[in-house]
C-alpha cells in the first residue's frame, strides 16, 4: 500500500505516461513513413508475370497474362450478389487483382479474378512487358521485328534485334524532342516576342516602313531556320517510323507495336536477382527525371520536382528580407506601447488563418489586381492575353511568402530578444550608430534565429497545396518555367507541384489502379524533397550558430 | 598615413617605460607621491555642473558638480544604488538608451555641453570610449574586434587597420598573448584578456578618455592585477574615470577619488587624502567599512 503511493509522490505513473505517449507518437510518425515509401518505392520494383488459364464462373475459360498486383479476401455473399455462382457454404472467396495491361485489346489493363478459378499458373521465362508511350504497357510474347513492314528477325534472333533497333528508335526520339521542345520551342518563343514587339510599336504608332522591314526580315530569318528544322524533324519522323515488333497478346491476338511508341521492354521472368536491382534503379531514375505521360498517371514526376523546389526557393528569397525587416522594425525601432503590441498578436494570429484564405487573397490582390495593373502598364501589346494577370509561379510564391511571413517574423524577433544587451552597448560605445549596431553586430547574431525561422516557413510552404491551386498550380505545364530563351526564368508562367499532382493522380486520374502507386511514390518523394530542403537550412543555421555561439555566455 | 607608424612607437614605449608597481601601499607610483595633488593644478576634461539626472519620475542623480582632471585616473566608489554608475554612463550619454530617462545641467566636455543638440553622440562616444562591467567582445575574431570601431570610420586599408590593432593591442598588454591567433573567435579567450580585449578595442579608436565601469568585477584575482596595471599605464595618454566597488582597487589605481551616496556627491578630492582623512562622516563610515 505504503509503496503503491511512494510510487505516485514520485511521479513514476507520470513518467510512464509522457513516455508512452512519446513512444506512440514516433510509432505513428515512423509507421506512416514506413507505409508511404514500402508502398510507393515497391512499385519499381519489376514483378513477375505469370500466365494461368481463368476458369469464369459463368463458364468458358481463357489465357491470362499479368502481374499480380493485389490480393484480398472478400465476404462471399458480395461475390454472389455480382451475380457470381459460389457454394452455399463458402462463405469467404480470395480474389486477386492482376494487371493484364493491353488496353488497346482488351479494354481493361487491371481485372480482379477468384483466385480458385486461376489454375495452370506459371511464369514462362520469354514473356515479356512493353512499356509504351500510349494505351500503358503490353504483355505478351515477342515473334518478330520488322522493318518497313517486312519481317527482318523472327524467332531467336527477334530479341537481339528488337534490342538493337529500340536504341536506334530512342536516339531518335531524344533527338525529335530535342527539337521540337528545344530549338522548335525557342524559335516559336521569339516569333511570339517578335509580334509583341510590332504590336508594341503598332501601339506606340512607331510602326513606320523601315521597322516593318526590320520585322518582316527577322521573321523571315526566323521562319528559315524554322523550315531547315521542319524539313530535318520530318526526315527524323520518317526513320523512326521504320521499325516495328509483333507480339501476341494473352487472348493470341498478333499485335504490331510501332518501335517510336516503344519507351522500354523487358522479360522479368528471365531476369536475375542483381538485374531486378538495377532495373529497379533505373525505373527509379526514370520517375525522377521523366515528364508525366498519359495523364500523369505514368512516367515520371520531374516537373513537379522541379518546380516545387523552385517556388519555395522563390518563397524563401522573398520571405526573409520582408520578415527581417519587419521584425528589426518592430523589435529596435518601434516604440514599444499598445500599438506594437496589437501589430505583434495580429501578426502571431496570421499565422493561423487557413491557407486556402491565403490563396483567395493572391488570386484577387496578387493575380487580378497586381497582375492586370502590370499587364496594362508594361504588357499593352499582348492583351487580350494576359501575362502576369494570370496564376502563375511569381503569385504562388508571393502568396506563400505572405502564409509564411508570420513565421519568420516571430522567429526573428525572437532571436534579437536574444542578443544581450551588453553587445548593443558595447558596440554603441564605440562610436557606431543604431543602424551600424544592428546591421554589423545584431543582424549577424540573429542569422541563426532568422534560419530557424525559414526553416519553418519551407517545411509550411512546400506541403500546402490549396493556396496553390488558386494562384499557379496546373495538372500539366508545357513548358519549365526555366528555361534556355532569355531572360531564362518565367516568373509568369504556370508550374507543376508534387502536392498538387498527388492530388490529381490520386482524385482525378482515369485509371484509379495504375494511379495508386504513383500516390504513395509521390508522397514519398514529397516527403524526402521537405526533408532535402530543411536539411540544407538546418545545416546553414549550424554553421551560423558555431559562428556565433555567444548567446550562451 | 604616418601616423599609426608614429604611434606603435608611443604605444611601445608605454609599456616599455611602466615605473615599477606597487612601491607603495595602494599601488601608487612613485613620481606622484612627492607633491600632494590637487584639482586646482590639474588641466580640466570633463566639467559637470549642476546635474540631475532622472528616471521616471526618481531622481537618480542630485545636482552633482564636480571636474574630472586631464590624464588622472578618477574613482567613483559607493554602495550599490548610489549613482556612480549613471553618472559614469552619462559621460558618453549611454542613458539616452533608456527611454524614460531625462537630465538636467551641463556636462562639459572640450568647450562644449555634450546634451546640447547640435552634438553627434557617435562622435561623443567614440571620443568618451567606455569599458563595461562583464567582458562584451563581439562573436567575431578578435582581429574583427578590435578593427571594429576602426571600421565604423571608414577605416578599411589592410595594413592602416593590420597597424592599428597591433597597436590597440600592445597598448592593452594583450598583443603577446594573442598575436599568434588573431583569427580565433574572441569568444574563445578567457575572461580576464576578454576584458583587455574590450580595453584594446576602445583605444583602437583612440578616445581622449577612458570609462570603465566595474571593469574588473567579473574577473579572477590575477585578471584584476592585470587589467589594474594596464590602467595604471593607460593613464599617461588617456583620462580614465572608473566605477568600482572595491575600495582597494580605487585606492590603488586612482589619482581622485569620488565618494556617492544615494545620488549625492558625498565627498571628491585626491585619493590618498580621501582615504587618510575624509571630512564627512559619510565617507567615513564607509571606507571603514561600517555599511555599504
Amino acid at each position: 500500500m505504503n509503496s503503491i503511493k511512494l510510487w505516485f509522490r514520485k511521479g513514476e505513473p507520470w513518467v510512464w505516461l509522457n513516455a508512452g505517449a512519446v513512444a506512440i507518437s514516433v510509432v505513428m510518425v515512423v509507421g506512416l513513413l514506413l507505409l508511404v515509401a514500402v508502398r510507393g518505392l515497391s512499385h519499381f520494383w519489376p514483378h513477375t508475370i505469370i500466365e494461368a488459364t481463368y476458369t469464369e464462373p459463368e463458364g468458358g475459360s481463357y489465357t491470362v497474362i499479368g502481374e499480380i498486383s493485389d490480393e484480398e479476401w472478400v465476404a462471399a455473399s458480395r461475390v454472389r450478389s455480382a451475380g457470381v455462382d459460389i457454394p452455399e457454404d463458402v462463405r469467404v472467396v480470395q480474389r486477386v487483382l492482376i494487371k493484364t495491361g493491353n488496353r488497346d485489346i482488351t479494354g481493361l489493363d487491371f481485372r480482379w479474378l477468384l483466385e480458385e478459378n486461376l489454375t495452370d499458373v506459371h511464369t514462362p521465362e520469354q514473356v515479356m512487358v512493353v512499356e509504351r508511350r500510349e494505351w500503358g504497357n503490353f504483355y505478351g510474347y515477342l515473334q518478330a521485328v520488322k522493318e518497313d513492314g517486312q519481317v527482318v528477325a523472327s524467332g531467336e534472333q527477334a530479341l537481339p534485334a528488337l534490342e538493337q533497333r529500340l536504341e536506334r528508335a530512342l536516339d531518335l526520339h531524344d533527338e525529335i524532342k530535342e527539337i521540337e521542345q528545344g530549338r522548335i520551342g525557342s524559335i516559336n518563343y521569339e516569333l511570339e516576342q517578335l509580334r509583341l514587339r510590332e504590336r508594341r510599336l503598332e501601339l506606340n504608332g512607331e510602326l513606320d516602313a523601315a521597322a516593318q522591314q526590320n520585322l518582316k526580315a527577322e521573321r523571315a530569318a526566323l521562319d528559315d531556320r524554322y523550315q531547315a528544322l521542319k524539313s530535318e524533324l520530318d526526315q527524323l519522323y520518317q526513320a523512326i517510323a521504320r521499325d516495328s515488333m509483333v507480339a501476341t497478346a494473352m487472348n493470341g491476338e498478333e499485335k504490331e507495336i510501332p518501335l517510336k511508341l516503344v519507351v522500354q521492354y523487358k522479360q522479368p521472368n528471365n531476369m536475375s536477382f542483381f538485374a531486378k536491382v538495377g532495373d529497379y534503379f533505373h525505373q527509379l531514375w526514370l520517375f525522377l527525371s521523366d515528364e508525366p505521360r498519359e495523364a500523369n498517371t505514368e512516367g515520371g514526376v520531374f516537373p513537379a520536382i522541379f518546380g516545387t523546389v523552385l517556388m519555395v526557393i522563390l518563397m524563401s528569397v522573398i520571405v526573409t528580407p520582408f520578415g527581417v525587416v519587419a521584425a528589426v522594425y518592430l523589435r529596435e525601432y518601434a516604440k514599444q506601447g499598445p500599438l506594437t503590441r496589437t501589430i505583434r498578436v495580429a501578426v502571431n494570429n496570421l499565422a493561423g488563418v487557413p491557407s486556402i484564405v491565403y490563396g483567395v487573397f493572391g488570386l484577387g490582390f496578387f493575380v487580378y489586381f497586381l497582375g492586370g495593373s502590370l499587364d496594362a502598364l508594361f504588357y499593352p501589346e499582348a492583351a487580350p492575353a494576359p501575362v502576369f494577370g494570370t496564376p502563375g509561379l511569381l503569385w504562388a510564391s508571393i502568396t506563400l511568402a505572405l502564409l509564411t511571413l508570420p513565421v519568420v517574423i516571430v522567429a526573428t524577433e525572437e532571436g534579437l530578444t536574444r542578443i544581450p544587451k551588453s553587445l548593443r552597448e558595447g558596440s554603441l560605445a564605440l562610436g557606431a550608430t543604431k543602424f551600424e549596431t544592428i546591421t554589423k553586430v545584431i543582424l549577424p547574431m540573429s542569422s541563426p534565429a532568422m534560419m530557424t525561422g525559414l526553416i519553418l516557413a519551407i517545411a509550411r510552404a512546400a506541403g500546402e497545396v490549396a493556396p496553390l491551386m488558386l494562384v499557379g498550380v496546373v495538372k500539366l505545364a508545357p513548358t519549365l518555367p526555366l528555361d534556355g530563351n532569355f531572360p531564362y526564368l518565367h516568373l509568369e508562367r504556370k508550374f507543376m507541384h508534387l502536392g498538387f499532382h498527388i492530388y490529381d493522380v490520386g482524385f482525378q486520374s482515369p485509371n484509379v489502379e495504375a494511379a495508386r502507386p504513383l500516390v504513395y511514390a509521390t508522397a514519398a518523394l514529397l516527403v524526402v524533397v521537405i526533408v532535402v530542403l530543411n536539411l540544407t537550412a538546418i545545416m546553414i543555421r549550424n554553421r551560423l550558430r558555431e559562428k556565433y555561439r555567444s548567446l550562451e555566455n | 598615413m604616418s601616423e599609426p607608424k608614429i604611434k606603435v612607437k608611443t604605444g611601445e614605449s608605454m609599456t616599455a617605460a611602466t615605473p615599477p608597481k606597487d612601491l607603495r601601499p595602494g599601488g601608487k607610483t612613485v613620481d606622484m607621491g612627492h607633491e600632494p595633488l590637487s584639482l586646482d593644478n590639474e588641466e580640466i576634461c570633463l566639467e559637470v555642473k549642476d546635474f540631475q539626472l532622472y528616471y521616471g519620475e526618481k531622481r537618480a542623480l542630485h545636482n552633482i558638480n564636480m571636474k574630472i582632471p586631464k590624464k588622472r585616473v578618477t574613482a567613483f566608489i559607493g554602495p550599490s544604488g548610489c549613482g556612480k554608475s549613471t553618472l559614469l554612463r552619462s559621460f558618453n550619454r549611454m542613458n539616452d538608451l533608456v527611454d524614460i530617462c531625462r537630465t538636467e545641467g551641463e556636462i562639459i566636455f572640450d568647450d562644449k555641453n555634450i546634451f546640447h543638440r547640435t552634438v553627434d553622440v557617435t562622435d561623443l562616444r567614440r571620443r568618451v570610449g567606455m569599458v563595461f562591467q562583464k567582458p562584451n567582445p563581439f562573436p567575431k575574431s578578435v582581429y574583427e574586434n578590435v578593427a571594429y570601431g576602426l571600421r565604423i570610420q571608414g577605416i578599411n586599408k589592410k595594413r592602416v587597420l593590420d597597424d592599428r590593432v597591433e597597436w590597440a593591442l600592445k597598448g592593452a598588454a594583450l598583443w603577446d598573448e594573442v598575436k599568434d591567433r588573431l583569427e580565433d573567435n574572441a569568444l574563445g579567450l578567457s575572461g580576464g584578456q576578454q576584458q583587455r580585449l574590450v580595453i584594446a578595442r576602445t583605444i583602437a579608436v583612440e578616445p581622449e578618455v577612458l570609462l570603465l565601469d566595474e571593469p574588473c568585477s567579473a574577473l579572477d584575482p590575477i585578471s584584476t592585477l592585470k587589467v589594474e596595471e594596464l590602467i595604471n599605464d593607460l593613464k599617461n595618454r588617456y583620462t580614465i574615470v572608473i566605477v568600482t566597488h572595491n575600495m582597494q582597487q580605487a585606492a590603488r589605481v586612482s589619482d581622485y577619488t569620488a565618494f556617492m551616496y544615494l545620488g549625492d556627491m558625498v565627498e571628491y578630492k585626491d585619493t590618498d587624502t580621501l582615504f587618510t582623512n575624509p571630512e564627512e562622516k559619510q565617507t567615513e563610515d564607509y571606507i571603514t567599512g561600517r555599511y555599504g
